[in-house]
Formats: structure tokens, C-alpha cells, sequence
């Protein structure tokens, strides 16, 4: 693995673990659905640095082909998260989950 | 038969997504689309099965492009037990939910049989997978399609458990994903059958192991990450819970087991398989006293999932040690006995809650004069959750037990029983105020659908049965691939 590869993977994973410390430290649900976006993206990364196959050399496909896989489903995925939240917000007047669970 | 086995591979994952689609498409014959397609879905499963029996473990490369650009679908008797397991319990929701959302009710009905025939779409593709990133994304699928079903009551708390459950289990994907990416960065393989010879001790194998186990512990509900399970479950539509509760997870602990059996073997001797053992074990004491705990039925019956689960990971150690046969046998013995009944228990609770309104345990008294068939029904499913003969709860557990002798674990043996003790303790709980005589004038019940009585009646006889048909589920999973005997682990 080359050094710009390199460098590619260890930024995706200091991103994966951005998001996921986000996901679970803010409350807002906006914020938490962008923190999932950005593990995401985190992810992403660290498979377009595996697809390089040095400076001269063709690249693999296959984790290329992956990754637009997994934008395909990070979209589905953000589609509902977002529409549950605006009916968190509609239902219980706040954007959040984590308040008291006092309702029946 | 009629068709090759590939032909009914490819079958029973395609029927239920194109059924979901013209569900979807056609609200009005939501209803008729969904119980045809049920029918066939479940006579393509046996059809399947009978052509495994016959002919041997399968491979489809789907459109001829084969691994690793394509996507290669696999069945085993493995496979195919998840499938029937599937096939069983989701035969007895769709009957249950014909009942559960009547015409009146045209939202939740319209919404209801296009995602359940989705979820049941994912879910025969998942069992049928045979890369770890195709896991991913029928992981996915279904992922999304639960989650909408728990929405669909559209009561805050529904919907707040539904977010919750969809933000946990996203984290939980992303991590599998970002642990698909270290195999494929070690061993440069996704198809399993192709990473058992490929996988070397090493760390990505250490790096994928854990964001791959962690990711779908969180995705199972396994204790500590448990703690998504009992408000979603609970609160869900009667037909939702039993279907989350008996199959959905199960799904990422039979991507965990094949993961652990074919990829993740080689960190046999590491601490990992021990400490899945004991979060099993804390799991089965922690939810156990938490079902004692809960003033309602249904949350009592999902924290005694989250128990349950528990029994699943009890011997992950010895099922990579040896005697592989015996040990997965007792494993998923256990995952069927528990579909089988907790569905039926979930199921006898929206019995309960459409015929009274109220779901509070004291407020049970009495109940077994007016509902006794539902009574019965849940009396049969805590049969088997109790572990008492002869119910296929005892005879996985007797499987279980068994094995922990066999290697001389005498304190899953101690978890085993005192775990059995509890769950007497939980199910007394509710039948025990039911059998009281009711000192005021009895409530005034209303009629429980004659679908919604019997299909959550024939679960719990089912759950019963399966304690006679032990010696068919071992030999269903005897079907492996040939290439799987001759690989190391």
C-alpha cells in the first residue's frame, strides 16, 4: 500500500470515528443523522484507498462497485431517518429521543 | 422437482420483493396480494428444501457473472432451516395480521403487507448470501423495512423506539461495512466460501473481528447493546413485535455464525469467543430479572427476548473449539424453538390487548375464562420458553446442556438452569393472576378475530412439535458444501 493510500484509509477512519462519537454525544436528531452520514463517508474512503493499487497500476473495481452499493443504501437509509425525525418533531414537539420517556 | 435448486433460490427471494412492490403499487389488493404470495413464498421454501435434501448444498452465480463482480447465492441446511423457520412463523403473521389491520383501518393495511413482504424478501436473501458485503446490504433492507414497521402505529413512543432502533442500527451496519473493508483490504476476497481458505491470523482479521462482531451485537441486541430491543418491540403492532422478536434478530446472529464458523475461525484462541459467552450470560440473568420486573405484558415478553437471545452466544467457545456438528445443532435448535414461541407469545399478547384494551399484568385476573384459547396459546409458547419436555425449548436447551457437559463448562450449566427458573418465574407471572377467579363482574371482552386466535394457537403447538422433530433439524443441517469439509478450522 502506497503512502497516499495510506494516508486515505487512516483519514476515513478517523472519520468513521468522528461520526460515531457524534452520533452519540449530541442529542438533536438532525445532528445525529449527518454524524451517520459522515461514518459513512469515513467508510467510503477507507474502500477507495483499498482500490489503489499503487502509482502506475490499474486500480480494483470491485471496491469501487461497493461503494456505490453503499451510497445507494446511506441515501435509503437517510431518506427514513429523516422522515422519522420530522415525525419525532411532529409528535412530540421536540427533535430529540433522548428526553423522558413519560408518555404511555 | 420441477425446477433446479438455483431456480428456487433465486424463487423465494424474488417473490416476496416483486409481491411487495405490486403490494405497494395496488393498496386495495394489498391484502389478497399479500396472502397469495405468502402461500407461494412458503411452497417455494419446501420445494427448496426438498431439492437440497435431494440434490446436495447449492450455489447460484445469479446472471452468470459469479464471484467476486457478482452475486453468488449459497444454500446449505443451515440456510435452509432459517428459511423454514422464516416460512413458519411468517405464514402465521400473515394469517395473524388478515385479522390484526381490518379494512377499515385502509393506512396501516396499505403500508403493512408491502413492507412485511419486503422484510420477508431481505430476509430469504440474507439467509441465502454468500458474501460478506452482500450480507451488508439485505442486512440493510431489512434494517429499513423493521424499522418502518415498528413506525406504523404512529404513536410517539412507536416512533421514537423506531428512530432509535434505526440510528443503532445504522451505527451497527457502518461498523460491519467499515469491517468488510479491513477483510477485503487483508485477504482480498468477499465470498465466504473463498475467504475460508484465504484468512490468516493477522491484524486486519483483529480489526475487522471486532467492528464486524461489535457492529452486529448492536444489530442483535446483545446485552449491553441490548438496550434498543425492549421499546421497540413493545410497542410495535402485535404482528411486528412477534416478526422483530422471533426472526429479524436473528438475522445478524446467523451472519455472526457464519462469520465466526468460515472467516473469523482463526482468533478461535483469542478472549473473544470467551466474552461473548459472558455478555450471553449476562444477558440471560439481566433481562430475565428485568421481565420479572415490567407491569406490562409485552414489555415482559421483550426483555425475556433479550434473555433468550442470551442462550445464543452461551457456546460460541465451543463451537469453534470442536465438535462443530453437535454444537451448531443446539445453537440453532434454540433460534427455531425461540421463534416459534416467542412469536406465539407476542402474538397471544395483541389477542389480549385487542380483547380487553389493556395490557397491565395485574389486570389479568380472570382472563383464562374469557380468553382461554389465548391463554392456552401463551401457556403452550411459555412451555417452551420454560424449557419444560416436551417442547422444543426443552429439547434445545437439553442440546445445550449437553454440550456444555460434554466440555466441562459447569457454570453454563448453572446459567442454563437458573435461567430456565427465571423464565418460570416471568411466565407465572402472567398466568397465574389469569387462572384467578375475578371477584367483580367479568369485563366485557371483545371478540378476538377467529384468524388472530387460531394462527398465534397453531405457533404455540408448533413451538410444542418441535420438540419431536429435533433428529430432522440435525439432519437438515447436515447438507454442507462439499468445499466447506475439506477447509481447515
Amino acid at each position: 500500500m502506497t503512502e497516499t493510500a495510506l494516508l486515505y484509509m487512516v483519514v476515513g477512519v478517523v472519520l468513521f470515528g468522528m461520526g460515531l462519537f457524534a452520533l452519540v454525544a449530541y442529542p438533536h436528531l438532525l445532528r445525529k443523522i449527518l454524524a451517520m452520514n459522515v461514518m459513512g463517508t469515513g467508510t467510503f474512503m477507507v474502500f477507495i484507498a483499498i482500490a489503489h493499487n499503487g502509482d502506475n497500476q490499474p486500480i480494483d473495481p470491485i471496491p469501487h462497485a461497493l461503494v456505490i452499493t453503499g451510497i445507494v443504501v446511506a441515501v435509503c437509509s437517510t431518506g427514513l431517518a429523516l422522515a422519522l425525525a420530522s415525525q419525532v418533531q411532529a409528535l412530540t414537539g421536540q427533535p430529540r429521543i433522548d428526553g423522558s420517556e413519560r408518555e404511555e | 422437482m420441477i425446477f433446479d435448486t438455483t431456480v428456487w433460490m433465486s424463487l423465494v427471494i424474488l417473490l416476496p420483493l416483486a409481491a411487495a412492490i405490486t403490494a405497494f403499487l395496488l393498496p386495495r389488493h394489498a391484502l389478497a396480494i399479500g396472502l397469495t404470495s405468502s402461500g407461494l413464498i412458503v411452497l417455494s421454501v419446501i420445494a427448496l428444501t426438498i431439492s437440497l435434501v435431494d440434490g446436495g448444498a447449492a450455489r447460484d452465480q445469479m446472471g452468470g457473472w459469479g464471484a467476486p463482480l457478482g452475486i453468488d447465492l449459497v444454500a446449505d441446511g443451515l440456510s435452509a432451516v432459517m428459511l423454514l423457520m422464516t416460512a413458519a412463523v411468517g405464514l402465521a403473521i400473515t394469517i395473524y395480521a388478515k385479522g390484526y389491520f381490518p379494512a377499515r383501518d385502509a393506512h396501516k393495511r396499505a403500508f403493512f403487507w408491502p413492507l412485511w413482504l419486503f422484510l420477508w424478501g431481505s430476509l430469504n436473501a440474507l439467509f441465502l448470501s454468500g458474501d460478506i458485503f452482500n450480507l451488508f446490504v439485505t442486512l440493510e433492507l431489512l434494517g429499513l423495512s423493521a424499522v418502518a414497521l415498528t413506525a406504523l402505529v404512529g404513536k410517539p413512543t412507536a416512533v421514537r423506539a423506531a428512530m432509535r432502533y434505526l440510528l443503532v442500527g445504522l451505527a451497527g451496519s457502518m461498523m460491519y461495512l467499515l469491517g468488510v473493508a479491513f477483510v477485503y483490504a487483508g485477504y482480498g476476497a468477499l465470498d465466504i466460501a473463498q475467504l475460508r481458505m484465504l484468512v490468516a491470523d493477522g491484524p486486519p482479521l483483529y480489526a475487522a473481528a471486532t467492528l464486524m462482531t461489535v457492529g452486529l451485537m448492536m444489530k442483535g441486541a446483545l446485552f449491553p447493546l441490548h438496550f434498543w430491543l425492549p421499546p421497540a418491540h413493545a410497542n410495535a403492532a402485535a404482528p411486528v413485535s412477534a416478526l422483530l422478536s422471533a426472526l429479524v434478530v436473528k438475522a445478524p446472529f446467523y451472519i455472526m455464525l457464519r462469520l465466526w464458523m468460515d472467516v473469523l475461525y482463526p482468533l478461535a484462541d483469542t478472549a473473544a469467543p470467551q466474552v461473548l459467552s459472558a455478555l450471553g450470560i449476562a444477558a440471560i440473568l439481566w433481562g430475565s430479572i428485568q421481565a420479572l420486573r415490567q407491569p406490562k405484558f409485552k414489555l415482559l415478553v421483550a426483555y425475556s427476548t433479550v434473555a433468550q437471545l442470551g442462550y445464543l452466544f452461551l457456546l460460541i467457545p465451543a463451537l469453534l473449539a470442536d465438535s462443530r456438528p453437535q454444537v451448531l445443532g443446539a445453537i440453532v435448535s434454540f433460534m427455531v424453538a425461540h421463534a416459534a414461541a416467542k412469536a406465539a407469545a407476542f402474538l397471544s399478547a395483541g389477542n389480549i390487548l385487542h380483547a380487553t384494551g389493556d395490557e397491565q399484568i395485574a389486570s389479568f385476573t380472570g382472563l383464562l375464562r374469557t380468553l382461554p384459547l389465548t391463554v392456552t396459546t401463551f401457556a403452550l409458547a411459555g412451555l417452551s420458553l420454560v424449557a419444560l419436555p416436551p417442547s422444543g425449548g426443552f429439547i434445545a436447551k437439553w442440546l445445550l446442556l449437553d454440550r456444555a457437559l460434554a466440555n466441562g463448562d459447569w457454570w453454563l450449566v448453572v446459567v442454563i438452569i437458573a435461567g430456565g427458573l427465571l423464565a418460570a418465574g416471568y411466565v407465572m407471572r402472567v398466568l397465574g393472576p389469569t387462572f384467578r377467579e375475578r371477584e367483580t363482574k367479568p369485563t366485557n371482552a371483545r371478540a378476538v378475530p377467529r384468524s388472530m386466535a387460531l394462527s398465534a394457537f397453531g405457533l404455540s403447538v408448533l413451538a410444542i412439535i418441535l420438540g419431536f422433530m429435533g433428529v430432522y433439524l440435525l439432519d437438515l443441517l447436515a447438507i454442507e458444501p462439499v468445499s466447506m469439509m475439506v477447509g481447515g478450522g
